[in-house]
């Protein structure tokens, strides 16, 4: 374990061959050098050659990134959409069989760790009842520099399992923030003011408090949308979907180090590039941000 | 012709183990153009009576009999009328305006959907409307403010936006809930005018719920007391402040501070702890007791205090004087009074003396020694004994998880660390017995008490170093009228007693008359006068002085 080139040749290599492929490799050489060498190259976007498939990593990256990206993406936006709409509908029918129905299948989502979900799934949809299929992104249209799987039938229909498998956990968590938030700001004296002067429940409840709890809730859910593309590595190995996280889990199994550090540095890019856009989007959203207080005495 | 007539409402909040009565069949007729004002302590009922009147009780809360007729209407009938009610015949302002207004709604877009709720004219119609109503509460530049914020006006500017808003449709009712307690006395007084010239202007009926009596003398036409969910008595105000025939509205008014003269002590007529009695202060035999010198305890010279916008820049520029160049002395056993508006510097400088603020310049001397020099907090201990503070909020100042004992325990042993546990008893006991407080709530938690014995608690805490300054900052402002006259009562006691300095703040002007002997008027930092209570208040030098006091509720004004 930990020398690549034991995994990158066979077992006949001789140990001259060894070294000399140690030196091509540059692994001979002291580890600061290495590593400088290593962020000099991350920051033109090269990670080098994958020590098992032999191709450059950034080239795998690239193949790879558009099945995650919309995995993340279309399981982030029913998590966004449902968990909304939801947690409204709970927090303002705070009692009531719907809502402790949909309180306690949210339960469900928070304690079911994602692989027993997506293996559950499988057996239901694929196996029992046989309408969608259990692995793989179907057939998929190259645009070029990107291949989307949205725009055939076969594509759409794989997505709907891994991603509503990836999205559960999100949208009990939204559910359950957004209701919090919505029972807090119905109590707050602007409703209470908002009622006084008569103000329809329709629009107190959707214009006044709604998106006054929205607010808190993009920073959570921004945050999360990191977290779905770090936990789509267990969505994509359950349903072996050609993403970045199946890549990764192989890659770990290999001892692939370049695919390693070039993943873990991708996710860290994502996860500061989201808080970089949720802080822009406050600016847009709330006003005490966007406004100077420009208060006038008396 | 009676406008609004309450007839025999009972309130009943059901609760898991009782049933609570918040009100008690009430009975109160208003008549179109007068200003009714609803008067009690917290907890009397008065602000769920005007909620029953729109029907917007908090939860579990329900009417359980009688009626509210608006007109021939029933108005408690059924929910769908008073719908149609609120706004448009019912308008309504809270406390606090802060928290009144949508943030993220601009106050223009706030005033035209309330206008569009009822009625039936357009945009640009409805924005004429609001941009005049806008003009007549008072608030300059309408057209251009239609587009702001609400955190973009200041407290007393949202006040009239939210009286606006309540107006917006024309009301026949206006129910106002402690309009103007949350605001500074200047602002107060503009408020309480604009309501008044409305009701002339619009011939509007008017509940106005108060618990500041001042403010009762000085805008109502007839007045309702209220007690634990009882009407105890209603009539016209002049009638019930001058002449009270209950017992209940004799106790309350005795426990107003009078704004024209000094009192050396108030009545109590209905005591909170009636069991214990104050006749000798226990901890007198522990007290190594000074005798007055005749000294300056404290001297403040050229004080000032910047809070600066960022850590790294040092300019002027974003900082904002807090406290501005302030110099006084207080003497040792007098009692020396900060009064000023919110924003004026008077907690930060007790924080400083304190030593809980750093000042940015300037000395602050204790027994002659330069206080803001040390540098040691070893040598800094030695004089935090010798000082203490009473905090405003008595719910946020003790620590919930700790019982009584030991809170008032934890200043002993820090400062004694050998006491022996049995002495430690006896000397808590001692103190709790000194604020009037029973042995067994030692062993209680801080919510199981009133406000008022919570501050009594705080000032047994303060107590227990021994010390002989007290910092008082606004120690009855959350209180309840009758309880601040015992917690005056029981300081000025103690004071007497024990040979204290103390520094009290406050905002509100009698209260600091009777507690003070001098008085230094804070404005925005600065220092205004400096000078003796009773020649501060007969012959005011500054104007901002003058102006105070020309505009605090005076409860005497009803002699006029």
């Amino acid at each position: 374990m930990g020398d690549p080139i034991n995994n990158m040749v066979g077992e006949e290599t001789s140990d001259e061959e060894r070294a000399e492929l140690r030196e091509t490799l540059g692994l001979t050489d002291p580890i600061h050098i290495q590593f400088s060498r290593f962020v000099v190259n991350a920051s033109k976007g090269e990670f080098g050659i994958s020590y098992q498939l032999r191709r450059p990593v950034s080239e795998l990256i690239i193949e790879r990134l558009p099945a995650t990206i919309e995995l993340v993406l279309i399981s982030a936006l029913i998590a966004l959409v449902s968990g909304t709409l939801l947690g409204v509908y709970t927090g303002i029918n705070r009692k009531g069989f719907l809502s402790d129905f949909i309180l306690a299948v949210s339960l469900l989502g928070v304690s079911l760790p994602t692989f027993v979900i997506g293996i559950l799934f499988i057996y239901l949809f694929a196996v029992i009842l046989g309408v969608l299929p259990s692995f793989g992104r179907g057939e998929v249209i190259d645009l070029g520099f990107w291949s989307t799987g949205l725009l055939t039938i076969s594509g759409l229909k794989a997505i709907i399992l891994p991603s509503v498998t990836l999205s559960l956990f999100q949208m009990t968590y939204i559910i359950r923030l957004v209701r919090a938030e919505m029972m807090e700001i119905l109590q707050t004296d602007y409703i209470k003011f908002a009622r006084a002067r008569g103000i329809s429940e329709k629009s107190i409840n959707y214009k006044h408090a709604l998106k006054n709890g929205l607010i808190p809730v993009i920073t959570i859910a921004g945050i999360n949308i990191g977290t779905l593309v770090a936990f789509s590595i267990i969505t994509e190995t359950v349903f072996q979907w050609p993403g970045m996280g199946f890549l990764f889990i192989q890659a770990v199994q290999f001892v692939d180090i370049p695919i390693m550090s070039a993943y873990l540095v991708f996710i860290a890019f994502v996860f500061v590039m989201i808080n970089f856009i949720v802080d822009i989007l406050y600016y847009f959203i709330d006003p005490r941000i966007r406004v100077k207080g420009d208060v006038t005495s008396g | 012709m009676t406008f609004l007539k309450i007839n025999n409402l009972s309130i009943d909040y059901k609760m898991r183990k009782e049933t609570v009565n918040a009100a008690k069949n009430i009975n109160i007729d208003i008549n179109k153009g007068e200003i009714v004002g609803l008067v009690g302590e917290s907890g009397s009922g008065k602000s769920t009576v005007a909620n029953a009147i729109v029907n917007l009780i908090d939860e579990p809360g329900k009417i359980s009999n009688g009626s509210i007729f608006m007109g021939d209407t029933n108005i408690s009938e059924n929910q769908e009328t008073i719908v149609q009610y609120r706004g448009k015949k019912i308008g309504l302002i809270f406390q606090d305006p802060q928290t009144s207004l949508n943030p993220i709604l601009t106050i223009g877009e706030q005033l035209i959907e309330t206008i569009q709720t009822h009625l039936n004219i357009n945009t640009d119609e409805a924005k004429n409307r609001a941009i005049n109503l806008l003009k007549e509460v008072g608030i300059k530049e309408a057209e251009k403010r239609f587009n702001n914020y609400p955190h973009q006006f200041s407290g007393g500017m949202r006040q009239r936006v939210v009286i606006s808003l309540a107006l917006c449709c024309e009301p026949e009712l206006l129910i106002a809930d402690e309009p103007t307690t949350a605001l500074d006395v200047s602002i107060q007084s503009q408020i309480l005018e604009l309501i008044k010239r409305l009701t002339k202007e619009r011939n509007l009926a008017v509940i106005l719920i108060t618990h500041d009596m001042g403010v009762i003398a000085e805008t109502t036409d007839r007045v309702a007391v209220m007690k634990n969910g009882d009407l105890i008595e209603i009539g016209l105000t002049k009638q019930i402040l001058v002449e009270p025939k209950e017992k209940y509205t004799k106790s309350l008014v005795s426990s107003v501070p009078p704004t024209n003269k000094k009192i050396s002590r108030f009545t109590i007529i209905e005591k909170e702890n009636l069991n214990i009695q104050n006749n000798n202060i226990k901890i007198l035999n522990r007290w190594s007791k000074k005798s007055i010198v005749d000294q300056n305890l404290v001297k403040i010279q050229n004080l000032s205090k910047s809070f600066d916008d960022s850590f790294f820049t040092e300019n002027t520029k974003n900082s904002v004087m807090a406290v501005d160049d302030v110099s006084f002395d207080i003497k040792e056993g007098k009692s020396f009074g900060l009064v000023g508006e919110s924003g004026s510097g008077k907690t930060t400088i007790a924080k400083m003396v304190v030593n809980l603020f750093k000042p940015s310049s300037g000395d602050i001397f204790f027994d002659n020694v330069n206080v803001t020099k040390i540098k040691k907090n070893k040598d800094l201990l030695k004089f935090r004994r010798q000082i203490q503070m009473i905090f405003q909020d008595p719910f946020s100042s003790l620590n919930g998880r700790l019982k009584v004992n030991e809170i008032i325990a934890e200043p002993i042993k820090l400062h004694n660390p050998d006491i022996k546990s049995s002495d430690l008893d006896s000397y808590i006991h001692d103190l709790l017995e000194s604020v009037e407080l029973t042995q067994q709530s030692a062993i209680r938690y801080p919510h199981e008490f009133s406000g008022g014995q919570r501050q009594r608690i705080s000032i047994a805490r303060a107590l227990a170093t021994q010390p002989r300054l007290l910092v008082c900052d606004e120690p009855t402002s959350a209180l309840d009228v009758s309880i601040q006259a015992q917690i005056l009562n029981l300081l000025k006691d103690l004071q007497e007693q024990l040979n204290l300095t103390i520094l009290f703040i406050s905002h509100d002007l009698p209260v600091v008359r009777q507690m003070c002997d001098k008085i230094a008027v804070l404005k925005d930092g600065k220092l205004c006068e400096v000078s003796e209570t009773e020649e501060l208040f007969k012959n005011p030098k500054h104007n901002y002085t003058k102006e105070l006091l020309k505009l605090m509720p005076k409860i005497e004004s009803i002699y006029n």
